[in-house]
């Protein structure tokens, strides 16, 4: 059991790894706007330089 | 854009009217534009009109791609932009008119003066929230493998119980926070909260384990400790997240006192002034595309108007002089004078934001029953533990044992369930309400709503809406005579006819008979054929009649015709469909009132009430032990109105002291006071089913705890998971989905 003794420390050190990534998200303002966030990955980043069409209007 | 193949593939709908274009707003963005240390500058901006996330992509894309923009995002949770830009390239208005051209409105706010504590506050609860967490699942580790079996030397269980001291120790120093500080404020103040056993519950469990980890006698609960932590903090997060909701909406409602209105002087002169200055009497100009920032009646102009912060509804509707028009409204079309009636806090946004605020103040019965029961839950916790002590510790002998029932019972009894979840449910409920533009002039109206089995419905301006039109052409001078009579009064019939008139100058002198008519001092009468002695040579017509009397004695007849709103008998449908049952009270004629029943499926129907007779059918229905949701007009009707177990008008927020309802439901749609019920019925069920829980957890877990049969650990556990349930149970009602599904 003496492997313990490495293996605790570890599993510490990862724990705090994954607190301060959440402090990090925490703080640099990733929790302000948690719808946007979910919808944010359907926008299209580049859009094609197609002319812009002009609406159809009714 | 690429948006190609979205304009390829939608559908327009054909029975919608096109949107009025907006071209350019005007607003002070200099006063609310930031210089920044590199030379940039920043405008915080409210958007208007935001329908989903296109609209979103739309703006920050059309934004991103003006020269000059050096980053602009859009909050979609509260509907805030935040837009940066070199100042050499392009300045806020240019910005700004490239948003307002699509048709979105933009107003500029001061992000300091909004809440910004209370983000940090949530923040704060947020940091103590992972920080417990953290600690709660890393010392798992230990206690997990302790319990499943492991065989450890008496060595390495010391080990383990000194690394989970050093995790939890400081984390619990941390996370603690949010119960502590309020605790020992309300000690200072010689007030016990619920907050004190909490954390005495925690510090106790905290000092047992670190002794027995440095005896080595028994059992650490280190993990107890901060799972408790960590689940109590859940649940006073999730009980932020909803009173967060009702406030946002709150401040999106009061934003309208930080731009600028335009003032008309005495001499004629116009001057642009903060819109918190402006004060009854004064004259407003609002040019198009502005919004109006008081309550007022238009003095000049006409145009359209965008009334949808306060109805819900973004169909323009027009305004002539001589209306009324609430603040927060949107001028479409033409420049308007607007004489301020009411401004600031007594304006119809001004109502709304106190009632936002309000919302979370809201006492029904078992709030009420709860805040009672809390007085006593303080003193009955501390001497159930201090009994448990006293008992295990003179059974056993063993005061390790008896320090760890105690712990267990202090844990266990926190009402946290109580104290958090029924309060919740009302502020859910209310602001869900609130938002979709139900205002309720009294909480308790929520619960009363819930306990009807009959609704009473009025015919006039409610299940038609109102607008009532003079069947076929009249340019009579009697019509004109009729209307200076009619101008006293604030009936439909009487403003129908002025508007078929036109403008006309107001008879003074003029009395008003409820339920009856008008009469002017030379004996000229305008009402109902009785009161103006005409015989009852009407026929069976569908139309309203009005008779005028001149003081000579010869008798006019008007007719109006007056259309049911579109959602009327789906309403009544859904009413009966909710096995409740229907009927309709109207003052009107017999023709009118059978065709309104038979075109809305109500079978029990009265004509020629008057209010004595709206009264007494109510009274004797109460008696006979029903409960009576009446839906009528709240400013002409209120005598009938307070005879029902809770009251409902179609009105706005501006006449909402006038207005004698419980329950003022704004905008067109008579369907929103089945919602109403609906979503009423729900959230009473959710108060019920969380004081059951809660109650019901505490009766079981109370004796187990005493008994010595629960440990620390899984006291934490039960308390925590009765807590979150009941609090996951209020959140179901707030939100647009909430609202949405309640129609059905």
């Amino acid at each position: 059991m003496e492997i313990l003794v490495f293996l605790i420390p570890v599993a510490l050190l990862m724990g705090l790894g994954g607190l301060a990534a959440f402090i990090w998200a925490l703080r640099s303002g990733q929790y302000e706007d948690l719808d946007g966030a979910a919808r944010r990955i359907l926008f299209e980043e580049n859009a094609p330089d197609s002319p812009p069409k002009p609406p159809e209007n009714g | 854009m690429g948006l190609d193949s979205y304009y390829s593939q939608r559908t327009l709908d054909e029975n919608a009217r096109p949107p009025i274009p907006v071209e350019s707003t005007r607003s002070d963005f200099g006063h609310y534009t930031r210089e920044n240390a590199d030379g940039t500058q920043t405008l915080h901006l409210m958007v208007e009109g935001l329908h989903c996330a296109a609209c979103v992509w739309l703006i920050e894309r059309v934004l991103e791609r003006q020269a000059g923009v050096l980053s602009a995002r859009i909050n979609m949770t509260t509907r805030r932009l935040v837009l940066r830009w070199d100042q050499g390239i392009t300045d806020a208005k240019t910005l700004a008119d490239s948003v307002t051209r699509l048709g979105y409105r933009l107003v500029p706010y001061d992000p300091e003066a909004l809440g910004s504590a209370d983000k940090k506050e949530e923040r704060e609860l947020l940091l103590c929230l992972a920080v417990a967490g953290f600690a709660a699942s890393n010392v798992m580790l230990f206690s997990v493998s302790l319990w499943a079996g492991a065989q450890v030397e008496p060595e390495t269980r010391a080990l383990m119980q000194w690394y989970s001291a050093l995790i939890v120790l400081p984390a619990s120093a941390f996370a603690i926070r949010p119960f502590a500080l309020p605790a020992w404020e309300g000690l200072k103040n010689r007030r016990v909260t619920m907050d004190f056993p909490i954390t005495l519950a925690v510090v106790l469990t905290l000092g047992m384990s670190l002794y027995e980890a440095i005896a080595q006698t028994g059992e650490t609960w280190f993990e107890a400790a901060a799972s408790l932590l960590f689940f109590l903090l859940i649940g006073r997060y999730l009980d932020r997240r909803v009173r967060a909701k009702a406030l946002s909406c709150a401040e999106d409602l009061t934003l309208l006192q930080s731009h600028a209105a335009t003032v008309l002087d005495a001499d004629g002169a116009a001057r642009s002034v903060p819109a918190s200055t402006v004060r009854p009497g004064d004259t407003l100009i609002v040019a198009r595309g502005e919004k109006i920032c008081a309550d007022g009646i238009v003095r000049e102009g006409t145009s359209t108007l965008d009334r949808a912060i306060v109805t819900g509804e973004s169909l323009p509707s027009p305004v002539r002089p001589g209306e009324a028009v609430p603040s927060g409204a949107i001028n479409l079309e033409a420049p308007l004078r607007v004489e301020v009636t009411a401004a600031g806090e007594e304006s119809t946004l001004g109502r709304m934001a106190a009632l936002a605020e309000s919302a979370g103040a809201a006492r029904n019965r078992y709030t009420r029953l709860a805040d009672r029961a809390a007085r006593y839950y303080a003193p009955a916790v501390h001497t159930l533990a201090a009994l448990t002590l006293v008992f295990w510790w003179g059974w056993s002998g063993d005061f390790h044992l008896a320090l760890t029932h105690a712990v267990a019972v202090l844990i266990v009894t926190c009402p946290c369930a109580l104290a958090l979840a029924v309060p919740a449910v009302q502020v859910a409920a209310a602001s869900t309400l609130l938002r979709f533009g139900v205002l309720l002039k009294r909480p308790e109206a929520l619960e009363k709503l819930d306990e009807i089995d009959t609704v009473v419905f009025d015919k006039t301006g409610t299940l038609t809406n109102g607008d009532f039109r003079l069947a076929g052409e009249d340019s009579s001078s009697a019509l004109r005579a009729a209307a200076r009579l009619a101008a006293a009064s604030a009936h439909p019939l009487s403003r129908a006819l002025i508007r078929a008139a036109g403008p006309v100058e107001p008879l003074a002198g003029v009395c008003e008979v409820p339920g009856q008519g008008l009469e002017a001092p030379d004996g000229a009468r305008l009402g109902t054929a009785v009161f103006c002695g005409a015989s009852g040579v009407e026929g069976d017509t569908e139309l309203t009649l009005l008779h005028y009397r001149e003081a000579a004695g010869t008798i006019h007849r008007f007719a109006f015709s007056d259309a049911l709103r579109p959602d009327s008998a789906r309403t009544v449908a859904a009413f009966r469909g909710a096995g409740i049952a229907t009927a309709l009270l109207s003052g009107d004629r017999e023709g009118p009132v059978r065709a309104a029943a038979l075109l809305t499926g109500i079978a029990d129907w009265r004509a020629q009430a008057r209010p004595e007779d709206k009264h007494d059918f109510l009274m004797e229905k109460e008696k006979a032990g029903r409960r009576i949701l009446m839906i009528g007009d709240g400013i002409n009707d209120a005598p009938a109105l307070a005879a029902a177990h809770v009251s409902m008008s179609p009105g706005s927020a501006a006449d909402l002291s006038r207005n004698a309802a419980d329950i003022v439901l704004q905008g067109d749609r008579l369907e929103s006071s089945f919602a109403a019920f609906r979503l009423a019925r729900r959230a009473m069920r959710a108060a019920r089913q969380n004081f059951a829980i809660s109650i019901g957890y505490n009766v079981v877990a109370v004796p187990l705890a005493m008994a010595g049969l629960i440990t620390p650990l899984w006291a934490a556990a039960f308390m925590s998971a009765s807590s979150i349930t009941v609090m996951l149970n209020a959140l179901k009602l707030s939100g647009e989905k909430a609202w949405k599904s309640s129609f059905s």
